[in-house]
């Protein structure tokens, strides 16, 4: 009788799923890898879900199944549908191996308005891990609390914060060589959500959120040459950072955003330069004949990693912050490119060559070797989620640039499909 | 021979056409901002365009040759395989060196600005989509660079020439082989 009724409300989720996937759902994610020792969870439908736009658990489970650490269960496998800690029948749970269970309710507490309350509970010791509520929450906002929820699920399991409730901001480029439309576009971690940031005719390039998330530094060929400008994400205010001339690229804010590290070749050469956006002053790092380029901080804001030609090919070097002696960081492979660093400053995340091609790999500082996440061939910037657990790339998929995102340990790998567009640039926010 | 001039007599056509598709499309050129808030505003693009988009790829003609005439008011070459017809100079794998044709190109046109001081010219860096955007932003310009230290030798001014870098942003052959690679790889030299 229960099952049922559930698998009724199941085929109304579906419905309404399929009614606002038009509208809602810019990319879809194929995962193309996935791990074996996931944890399995049970994410019940939460009581009233089912008069939101989205039903809560649905975006819920979809993101703790992308991260490849867990294994949430089919609601259609569920024995019973409780709501309510009281209707939790921990022997049924234990029955289908869950390891976990969240359940919640949302309640209208006026016109536009929810109180949204989960739980998550343990189904071995019959007790709860977590519960938290969300009050008057506007429907606008009801996939970031899903998305909040995912993340409090996910470090309780784990012991490892979530980055789910994040953005990624991305250069999406439409139409054919020579009419090509260029948009700065920012979405929520999961493709939700996205919104044009800037439109242009001209190539636009390398994204770089602001320490906060508040804002973003960018690239842009709109004057047919390469200038970088910041955007305020909140009120679209817009203004140069840099315009010198010839090159001005790679734009990278210190953690603590008073500084932006960047390449510039106004003085013969790309090379490393740091400026103090309150005073405007600017320090030259480097100072080589090849090319010095994508300047990354470390998280303490002391040091900055960039690729250099020096070499003759394109290795990893590192530098004070404050200038000095670059030292050389790779030495394996054709070349090694475009380093950032882990959120805990323990390694680097880069493009490296070894003949096979461009593919992401980390490089531990402290072992000071090299790992090799991807098999594909022309992979470009990538970059971390906040909380160190995925990375986001670009690669060329079936003729087209898509993103495509890899666990850190690379047990997990997925591809996010953006239509039929071309994908570029994508750039992982920090913790909003 | 009369095969051939009517083939230039079109491929000059079609160039016109194109040109004048793109001075259409110049005006309309605009950059809109928006935000989270569906907040959004469009600021005209005041810069003069200096680049002709992408002119080796019509008619699927990569031979600066015959292009070069219409596309700007420089010198025009005799045929295909003088060096002064030629407008793109193409670049080996992740190398900043001229190749000997690509030389050869490029001393022409040194010696041609040398003794026409009227032009000034526009030297366009590009790179083909391999290793990373950043990097080939630099390397475009190296590209650039190296035929600007060709025109110094023959004594043309640092202030007639502009640089400026695409990296691997404006592509003119689709594709991810070397075919395309190829043509991507290359400094465009336009006449202004």
């Amino acid at each position: 009788m229960v099952k049922k009724i559930f698998l009724k409300l199941s085929v109304v989720f579906i419905i309404s799923l399929a009614y606002i996937a038009p509208a809602n759902a810019i990319l879809t994610i194929d995962v193309t890898k996935g791990v074996k020792a996931a944890i399995p969870v049970a994410i019940v439908p939460f009581a009233n879900q089912q008069g939101l736009p989205q039903a809560l658990s649905d975006i819920i489970s979809s993101n703790l199944r992308r991260s490849g650490r867990f294994e949430p269960m089919s609601p259609g496998d569920f024995l019973s549908v409780p709501t309510s800690i009281e209707q939790v029948q921990y022997k049924d749970w234990r029955l289908l191996k869950m390891n976990a269970i969240a359940i919640g309710d949302v309640k209208q507490v006026g016109t536009d308005s929810y109180d949204i309350t989960f739980r998550l509970l343990d189904v071995f010791n019959e007790s709860q891990l977590d519960a938290f509520s969300y009050t008057a929450v506007k429907s606008s906002l009801l996939r970031k609390v899903a998305h909040r929820i995912s993340d409090r699920i996910y470090e309780k399991m784990t012991g490892i914060p979530g980055a789910f409730d994040t953005k990624i901001a991305y250069v999406k480029a439409a139409g054919s060589i020579g009419n090509k439309l260029y948009y700065l576009q920012i979405a929520d971690a999961d493709g939700f959500n996205e919104v044009n940031i800037l439109e242009s005719r001209m190539p636009i390039m390398s994204p770089a959120w602001g320490p906060r998330g508040e804002k973003l530094a960018y690239v842009s060929f709109e004057k047919r040459r390469s200038v970088i400008y910041q955007q305020d994400l909140r009120t679209g205010q817009r203004s140069v950072l840099s315009e010198y001339p010839r090159i001005n690229a790679a734009p990278s804010w210190s953690p603590d955003g008073t500084k932006l590290a960047m390449s510039l070749s106004k003085d013969g050469n790309s090379e490393i330069y740091v400026k103090n956006i309150q005073s405007g002053q600017l320090t030259r790092i480097t100072n080589d004949r090849a090319p010095d380029t994508s300047p990354a901080w470390s998280p303490d804001g002391r040091s900055l990693v960039f690729t250099s030609g020096r070499s003759g090919k394109p290795q990893v070097y590192k530098v004070n912050a404050s200038g000095g002696q670059p030292q050389r960081i790779t030495f394996k492979g054709t070349s090694n490119q475009r380093p950032s660093f882990s959120p805990d400053g323990q390694s680097l995340v880069l493009i490296t060559d070894a003949g096979g091609g461009f593919k992401v790999a980390i490089y531990s500082m402290q072992t000071q070797s090299m790992k090799t996440l991807t098999n594909s061939s022309l992979d470009e910037s990538p970059t971390f989620a906040p909380n160190g657990e995925m990375i986001l790339y670009s690669t060329v998929k079936g003729g087209r640039n898509v993103l495509s995102a890899v666990s850190a340990d690379a047990s997990v790998q997925q591809v996010l499909r953006f239509g039929n567009e071309s994908v570029k640039s994508p750039a992982w926010s920090p913790k909003l | 021979m009369q095969k051939q001039s009517i083939y230039k007599l079109g491929t000059v056509l079609v160039l016109s056409v194109f040109m004048a598709a793109c001075a259409g499309k110049k005006s309309r050129e605009s950059v809109q901002v928006g935000d989270v808030g569906n907040y959004s505003t469009t600021t005209e693009d005041s810069s003069q365009s200096g680049s002709s988009m992408n002119e080796t790829i019509v008619g699927g003609v990569t031979d600066g040759s015959l292009m070069g005439t219409a596309v700007d008011g420089g010198p025009a070459g005799i045929d295909g395989s003088d060096p002064l017809g030629k407008r793109t100079i193409f670049f080996d794998y992740n190398s900043a060196t001229l190749t000997s044709e690509g030389n050869q190109i490029a001393q022409a046109h040194g010696q041609y600005l040398a003794s026409n001081p009227q032009y000034s010219i526009m030297l366009e860096g590009h790179a083909d989509e391999r290793g990373t955007a950043e990097y080939n932003l630099a390397l475009a310009e190296e590209r650039a660079k190296i035929v600007e230290q060709i025109f110094a030798t023959y004594g043309v001014n640092s202030s007639r020439i502009q640089i400026v870098s695409y990296g691997e942003e404006r592509p003119v052959a689709i594709g991810h082989d070397e075919a395309a690679y190829g043509l991507n790889r290359r400094v465009e030299m336009i006449y202004q």
